[in-house]
């Protein structure tokens, strides 16, 4: 374990010192080579000029070789992958989306995924818009706010035991530990297993990613509520707008464009999630979803490395539309400069 | 006039809902925080939000056999305590009776007479008198059903046994052990090409912004397998193992890049354009205005990405159950108590302390350093506005 320590800390040391060496060492050639003080005027300014070219590609150089290496190179792979069998060697065509479209377990993590992109995002704006509304009018509100984005710093697994135990089941007639089903006995109802409830069981892996996700929503929608000019509430209420009427049509539809910002990328993270269903259920109990079954295929029975790049490339199908919109808005902006 | 009135109900609601959201939002975390602290015979027997009453347990004793026998006023007796038992958790006695369906039959202190005239008394602080008019011939006495009510008792044994016996410390070193070096490589290689996006002069910019922004939410999942390929054939290639911490930290630095690039990009290129080109007037080349005014200035975005990679990086299972194998020397936390849950399921003293464990570091972090990881939020989603 010491060994362990001083090789990490090692390289800590040579990581850093490396990044510092090669972006230090790279300026200092580049100046060495093309000298900006040369003895003639030409010759100075072409170096400048030169420099000028050669300098961007400098700093970015290993950030487009990790990108390349860690993103884009693997991307294409995929793409490649899922036309290919099980060790990526034979062409199969179609073959694994085939097989994909017609398997019960995909089915099911399809349908299963569109439960959580319907329910998980609007469920999280809805609850931080409320709180953001309300937390904004009174003097505790920052330890309040703090309080419900503190879920937001909880890893997946450690939510799922935090959860798993309010979830917990005991017999009937044993004394019930689990939260909910000790409030269920005590108004007469009877326990019930609720990660494995037909259907309902995929609602209350869901509620993990909301109880998480919420404050995240609730502090960008707060600070997009703060930025709506006094002046338009003012005159709103002078109107004799009710507070739900000012809500509604005046604080929703000024930070339409922070709700669709936070609704996407809570979409994003859903479409990712897997760390709670593996921890929760594994997929049992029809709760599969489409992260934790490509995550199966990777390794089940050796892997199935081209069956698991099908489920990866739907995925990505799905976040398609979401990284389109995002780039056109970025490009917009870079209009704007 | 009516306002005024209307006003101050208004305002209770309105404090009493966001008690009530509160209360909702953090009563599963404090429920696991007090689970873990509590003695665990208490934590399987009564639901945490019990934890500060002393709780009623029915339990069962046996008592000493025919060896232990002496001879009192012409009686033949047997004098013990029921809880000097080996798995006897010590209490109070409220109750005792011979049969298992009714262990409240009597009050503590109380008599009852049994079979062949003998008669049993037990004591509130588990002594028990047994008697008879024969000698006693078994050679294991019999058995006395009773109702204990213990005090409660919080204790740090749990965590105890999970840091010292069930692997929870090791991990603890080998999540830092990620953790740190995945968190600060990226930032100056992400600070170096942010700046080059944001200030300098070159071809195809607005591409490589958009393929960045592109790269933001590509799923995990796709790089995944050829990553894992990859990393097979290098290591067979080098002979060396293909799960090793650079692989992890090299692969966290990769996945990172674009959320750094693309935070502290927006941030640099809101600097005020006069800073840059006075020091480019007085000759300095790029190099030089990175060092010494980028970096300097940019440190409250690169704190929030720090904030961000950090718990990124230890919150993460998927990249590290790929990346790294599952033996004690590499096993993170994650994956330590997605383990546990599997082997462990309902020892939940085991997993409630294990959990605290690793989500107590993130909340740390968290709590001193909000503010730059609040800034970050704001800065990495409200795009648009």
């Amino acid at each position: 374990m010491t060994a362990q320590i001083l090789y990490a800390f090692i390289t800590i040391i040579v990581g850093v010192g490396g990044c510092f060496g090669y972006f230090y060492g790279s300026n200092w050639l580049l100046d060495r080579v093309l000298p900006a003080d040369a003895s003639n005027d030409a010759s100075a300014v072409r170096n400048l000029k030169l420099q000028a070219m050669i300098r961007p590609w400098l700093f970015l150089g290993p950030a487009l070789l990790l990108l390349t290496v860690y993103l884009i190179y693997p991307v294409i792979e995929t793409i490649w992958l899922s036309f290919h069998g099980k060790a990526g060697e034979d062409f199969v065509g179609l073959s694994n989306y085939v097989w994909a479209f017609s398997d019960a377990q995909f089915r099911q993590s399809i349908f299963n995924n569109l439960m959580w992109l319907l329910v998980v995002p609007a469920a999280c704006t809805f609850f931080g818009l409320i709180i953001a509304v309300l937390t904004d009018r009174i003097w505790w509100g920052n330890l309040a706010r703090s309080l419900i984005f503190l879920p937001l710093a909880i890893s997946f697994v450690g939510a799922s035991v935090i959860w798993k135990f309010v979830y917990d089941y005991r017999g009937e007639g044993q004394e019930q530990i689990g939260i909910l089903n000790a409030i269920i006995t005590y108004f007469g109802g009877d326990p019930q297993v609720w990660i494995s409830l037909p259907f309902w069981n995929n609602f209350f892996l869901m509620v993990i990613l909301i109880w998480i996700q919420t404050g995240f929503a609730a502090v960008i929608l707060g600070a997009a509520l703060r930025g709506i000019p006094e002046d338009t509430l003012e005159a709103a209420t002078i109107d004799g707008a009710g507070p739900f009427k000012i809500f509604y049509r005046i604080m929703v539809p000024q930070i339409m464009g922070t709700i669709i910002v936070v609704w996407t990328t809570i979409t994003v993270l859903v479409l990712k999630v897997f760390d709670i269903v593996l921890t929760m259920t594994n997929g049992q109990w029809n709760t599969q979803v489409l992260a934790n079954l490509m995550f199966d295929w990777m390794f089940r029975g050796g892997g199935d490395f081209g069956r698991g790049a099908a489920i990866a490339i739907v995925i990505m199908i799905a976040v398609l539309p979401i990284m389109i919109w995002n780039i056109r808005q970025a490009n917009a902006e870079q209009g704007g400069h | 006039m009516f306002k005024k009135i209307s006003l101050e109900p208004s305002r209770f609601a309105l404090h009493f809902a966001v008690l009530v959201i509160i209360i909702l939002w953090t009563l599963p975390t404090a429920g696991l925080l007090i689970s873990s602290l509590r003695d665990k015979n208490q934590l399987a027997a009564s639901g945490w939000w019990t934890a500060l009453t002393s709780a009623d347990r029915n339990q069962v004793g046996r008592m000493k056999g025919k060896a232990d026998q002496g001879e009192k006023d012409g009686k033949f007796v047997i004098e013990g305590n029921l809880f000097e038992g080996a798995d006897a958790v010590s209490g109070k006695v409220s109750a005792f009776g011979t049969k298992v369906q009714n262990p409240g039959a009597n009050p503590a202190g109380s008599t009852v007479e049994l079979e062949g005239g003998q008669t049993l008394t037990v004591n509130a602080d588990g002594t028990y008198v047994l008697t008879s008019p024969t000698a006693f011939e078994n050679d294991r006495g019999g058995r006395v059903f009773y109702i204990s009510s213990q005090p409660p008792r919080f204790t740090v044994e749990n965590y105890e046994t999970v840091l010292f016996s069930q692997g929870i410390g090791r991990s603890f070193v080998n999540s830092l052990t990620v953790t740190i070096p995945a968190t600060i490589i990226p930032i100056l290689i992400a600070a170096f090409a942010a700046y080059a996006l944001a200030w300098m002069k070159l071809p195809f910019r607005g591409l490589i912004i958009a393929i960045i922004v592109g790269l933001l939410v590509v799923p995990l999942q796709m790089s995944l397998i050829p990553l894992l390929k990859l990393y097979n054939a290098a290591g067979t290639f080098m002979g060396v193992p293909s799960k090793t911490y650079l692989g992890i930290w090299l692969a966290h630095t990769g996945f990172g890049l674009p959320f750094a690039i693309y935070l502290l990009r927006s941030y640099i290129a809101g600097l005020p354009k006069d800073l840059i080109e006075s020091a480019q007037i007085d000759g300095a080349n790029d190099f030089k205005i990175f060092r010494r005014i980028i970096l300097p200035l940019t440190f409250p975005a690169l704190a929030s990405f720090a904030i961000f990679q950090f718990l990124w990086v230890w919150n993460d299972l998927l990249v590290a159950i790929v990346f790294l194998g599952s033996g004690d020397d590499q096993l993170v936390l994650t994956g330590r108590l997605n383990a546990l849950l599997g082997s462990r399921g309902g020892n939940w003293e085991i997993l409630t302390a294990s959990a605290f464990v690793t989500i107590i570091v993130p909340l740390t972090v968290f709590f001193s350093l909000q503010r730059y990881f609040v800034r970050g939020l704001l800065a990495g989603s409200v795009k648009g506005g």
